[in-house]
């Protein structure tokens, strides 16, 4: 067997993305030797297809916003079974870390006075996200990669090499996370460029490293989304919570065929934007469900003067969280009432002039026009819902993002419990950058406390086996094509664990599971290791199917419908399932579920609601304690 | 409305390799990269392509169609006659890795070069004012998706690799005038960006304009407001007047010494 390279670092980060690079610079900081990890060139993550802002209550905009209102919203979207902890910190730390990315160089829009513009947005009370206009995921993951980049300088001159503290290896694809005696060793991967191997040792690994989206045919994800994070903290022995949450965002590209997917922003609606029938009827209004039936609009003049006067006037309900709208076009194009290629219309063009969608929408528009022969300023677009997030994730330690495994921390969308059952638009840029703060630290202090001398070393056995592992594609001959088993797992996952579920598609789906298992086991690639995107994909399938069978198995389990989770045989949401999170994780090579019970929100936190608004999601039996009010809201600090 | 399209797509690593004839099948409203991916997933599993998020937005799926530099995912199938043959290469300008994918580490070395947004430090968290009008200038070279369409084009590498040394190229020469236009910056780079990072170099020809697939203005409204300020600096005799009985500084922010190659 070649040499393999060894490489020692403090902190592993795997992704370079919004989470990956912001966990990497708090670890640098914090005088830690750094490695980020990317699957793609740096700066091209996943991130930078984020359109509408990121979330956070600095109340630019409306000085009533504060963390508590962002609370409230970001638990009402996932409709209460969120990790609250994580919610609370979310809320009280984003607009920190937003004013940090603009000391690091962002730029931001504004203001009159000068301050960082915030934009309304599905689910969020005030106008609350930060943005540059439709492109705010490239401005943060330009900022973060620039800001990897002046630390660089620091090294530079002091160290004489800018790689001696923190450097990134583009293009690099992790297989496996090695342990010892449970706790994290390293990692072990391949150079894509060259096919060469490389193992990294450090004992703190934090994962990064976004969704996985790309067991989807109808998908918002790039190819990087294929579960890496997830299938690897699977087989180092960590475990996954509620993978049966996955979004649906009501705004896809459906036409023509090849941009089916292509995400539009909610910024779309947030700017005034509406859903329309092909009766031409704003056919949301019919669809408020009760829980939210308080801060939403009735009639379409109340909904239009929110725009002008939002605080005495209900928000229009094309601002509904995305679970809730995704739901209700799936319904208008079931009963008929759908635009000519199966979605529906949303109109922007009636409803702001020309120069106003140009300036906050742009790159919308550059899209549509490109790619589908559509003028948005002139005419509606043609949209339907695509695969865009994961709630479900790795499970962690609320404060430290820790996992199970000593040593392994996650972060961003790969780490599971801040989003509870549906995701608001916004919040997953802001999460990137709290988490991944918090998952750095958490990081560093981990390899501070491991003695240089004591850090579990990644043994031989372990590295074999992963060669072995990887190579395995290359050296069957005659096998499948991997790429029709991946697009065998998209149309499975897409038809039969999509939108809405029922218990016999998810049995059937689980079933064929299996085979595919049994196909991805014998596919063969052809070529050599350079560059090799067919044997790069063939291992990415492990990856895939790991996650598509966590999913699957969740969705059979909670017979409930709540979030990003519809069963149609269950329509209801459940109180008693909410005290319920279902935890997978992998005995010998079977992935086993299991139920834990949520635990209680603080008296403090859930002071902030109303006693009405708590009974609809509530026990009686939690409730029995409770005499709410939003007076005894707790104002602690953290940090 | 399906076609067979003919493609010939270069095929090989390290300088070593030729245009390999395929013919492909072309559906309704495709562009390049779709076709590509067709290829790959039907006829040459192998095939190397750069690609991410095919929406426009990346930048990494950059290649040469006909000759010209674009991204192959926002490139439709209809620009071109269903006869027509697609003849799609690599950027000429970076050292090939495999097939359609380049080594573009040089830019990185560059961006690493150029010494980084230099806040006033008295300035707290949150503090900063901007005004739209003020940050508009820079945000429009903030829209660049690191595709490098421009520094593969500019001809001062493309045809004279010798200058890859003295030359930053036009991504890096905006990323100064993006800072220099920061209202937040502090420091000075436009010494540098003539000494260091050779804007002297560029002849305005505005060939990277030209291929830039988010249409900013890179001649009109980064190089060449640099190149007057640049002349503001090193040129104007109350300017240098002034550097010499000391009332302004001497020097600019140097470059940053270790991150050279």
């Amino acid at each position: 067997m070649t040499d393999i390279e060894r490489l020692s670092y403090d902190v592993v980060v795997i992704g370079a993305g919004g989470s990956g690079l912001r966990a990497a610079i708090e670890a640098r900081q914090a005088g830690k030797r750094t490695a980020v990890i990317s699957k793609s060139l740096f700066g091209k993550a996943h991130t930078v297809m984020a359109e509408g802002g990121c979330a956070a209550a600095m109340g630019n905009m409306n000085p009533n916003d504060n963390w508590q209102v962002h609370f409230r919203d970001t638990m009402r979207g996932g409709k209460f079974l969120n990790s609250w902890r994580m919610a609370e910190l979310h809320a009280k730390e984003a607009p920190d870390r937003v004013w940090e990315l603009e000391a690091w160089g962002a730029l931001f829009d504004r203001t009159a006075d000068g301050k960082i513009s915030q934009r309304n947005f599905g689910g969020h009370e005030y106008p609350r996200l930060a943005h540059v206009g439709d492109r705010t995921g490239l401005e943060m993951i330009r900022t973060l990669q620039q800001r990897v980049v002046a630390l660089q300088q620091e090294d530079a001159r002091e160290h004489g090499d800018p790689e001696a503290m923190i450097r990134v290896f583009a293009e690099t694809t992790i297989t496996r996370l090695t342990t010892e005696g449970g706790s994290i060793a390293g990692a072990f991967g391949y150079v894509r460029d060259t096919g060469d191997f490389v193992v990294f040792e450090a004992p703190a690994v934090v994962l990064a490293t976004g969704g996985i989206g790309k067991s989807y045919k109808v998908t918002s994800n790039s190819w990087e989304y294929t579960g890496d994070g997830h299938a690897l903290a699977l087989l180092a022995g960590a475990s996954l919570l509620n993978m049966e949450f996955v979004q649906l965002h009501p705004t896809g590209m459906i036409w023509p065929p090849s941009v089916k997917g292509i995400l539009v922003t909610e910024s779309v609606r947030g700017d005034g934007g509406v859903l329309l029938n092909s009766e031409g009827k704003r056919f949301m209004f019919g669809y408020v469900p009760d829980v939210f039936r308080a801060q939403y609009a009735e009639t379409e003049e109340e909904a239009d003067r929110w725009y002008e006067d939002p605080d005495h006037n209900r928000r229009p309900p094309e601002l509904l969280p995305r679970d809730e709208v995704a739901r209700s076009i799936n319904s208008e194009v079931k009963a008929g009432r759908g635009s000519p290629h199966g979605g529906v219309f949303l109109d922007i063009a009636s409803r702001r002039p020309a120069e106003e969608i140009l300036r906050r929408l742009p790159s919308m528009y550059h899209q549509f026009k490109e790619l589908a022969d559509v003028d948005i300023t002139k005419e509606p677009m043609e949209i339907g819902p695509t695969c865009h997030y994961v709630m479900g994730g790795v499970e962690v330690d609320p404060d430290t993002q820790a996992a199970s495994v000593p040593g392994l921390f996650a972060a961003g969308e790969v780490s599971g419990g801040m989003h509870g059952s549906n995701r608001l638009g916004g919040n997953s840029l802001s999460d990137l950058l709290v988490f991944g703060r918090r998952a750095g630290r958490s990081a560093a202090r981990h390899a501070d406390s491991v003695a240089a001398a004591g850090r579990p070393a990644v043994g031989h056995a372990a590295v074999d086996a992963a060669v072995t592992e990887a190579l395995a594609p290359l050296e069957r001959d005659g096998g499948e094509n991997p790429y029709e088993v991946h697009a065998a797992l998209q149309e499975l996952m897409t038809d039969q664990v999509g939108l809405i579920r029922n218990e016999g598609e998810l049995q059937g789906a689980l079933a064929e599971l299996d085979k595919l298992r049994a196909r991805a086991a014998q596919v063969s690639a052809e070529g050599g290791r350079a560059y090799n995107p067919g044997w790069h994909l063939a291992q990415d399938l492990r990856n895939m199917l790991l996650v598509s069978d966590c999913v699957a198995q969740s969705a059979l389990e909670r017979q409930e419908s709540r979030g990003g989770h519809t069963r149609s045989d269950y329509p209801e949401m459940s109180p008693e399932w909410r005290k319920i999170n279902l935890v997978c994780a992998l005995d010998g090579d079977q992935v086993k579920l299991a139920r834990q019970p949520v635990v209680p929100m603080r008296e403090d936190l859930l002071g902030l609601f109303d006693l009405a608004e708590l009974k609809k999601y509530l026990t009686d039996d939690e409730l029995a304690g409770q005499t709410a009010g939003s007076s005894t809201a707790a104002q602690e600090e953290t940090r | 409305m399906s076609y067979k399209a003919a493609l010939r797509v270069w095929r090989g690593d390290h300088g070593e390799g030729d245009l390999a004839d395929y013919t492909v099948e072309v559906n309704e409203g495709e562009v390049v990269l779709d076709v590509l991916h067709r290829l790959q997933a039907t006829q040459a599993n192998d095939l190397a392509i750069r690609w991410n998020c095919k929406a426009g937005k990346c930048g990494s799926c950059s290649m040469e169609i006909n000759g010209r530099p674009r991204l192959a995912c926002m490139t439709r199938m209809s620009v071109y006659a269903p006869e027509e043959v697609l003849t799609i290469t690599p950027l000429r300008t970076f050292p090939v890795i495999r097939d359609l994918v380049t080594d573009v580490s040089f830019n990185y070395a560059k961006a690493r070069e150029i010494p980084s947004f230099t806040p006033d430090p008295a300035v707290g968290l949150g503090e900063f004012r901007m005004q739209q009008v003020d940050v508009e200038r820079s945000q429009e070279f903030r829209k660049c998706i690191e595709c490098y369409l421009c520094q593969n084009t500019c001809h001062v590498i493309r045809d004279h690799p010798e200058n890859e040394r003295p030359f930053a190229g036009p991504r890096f020469l905006m990323r100064i005038a993006e800072l220099e236009m920061h209202p937040a910056d502090t420091a000075d780079r436009r010494e540098i960006a003539q000494d260091d990072f050779g804007l002297g170099l560029c002849n305005i020809t505005k060939c990277c304009t030209e291929v830039c697939p988010e249409n900013i203005k890179i001649t009109d409204n980064a190089l060449i407001p640099m190149k007057e300020r640049v002349v503001g600096r090193k040129y104007d005799p109350l300017v240098w007047l002034g550097a010499k009985i000391g009332r302004r500084p001497q020097h600019d922010t140097p470059a940053v010494p270790g991150a050279k190659r």
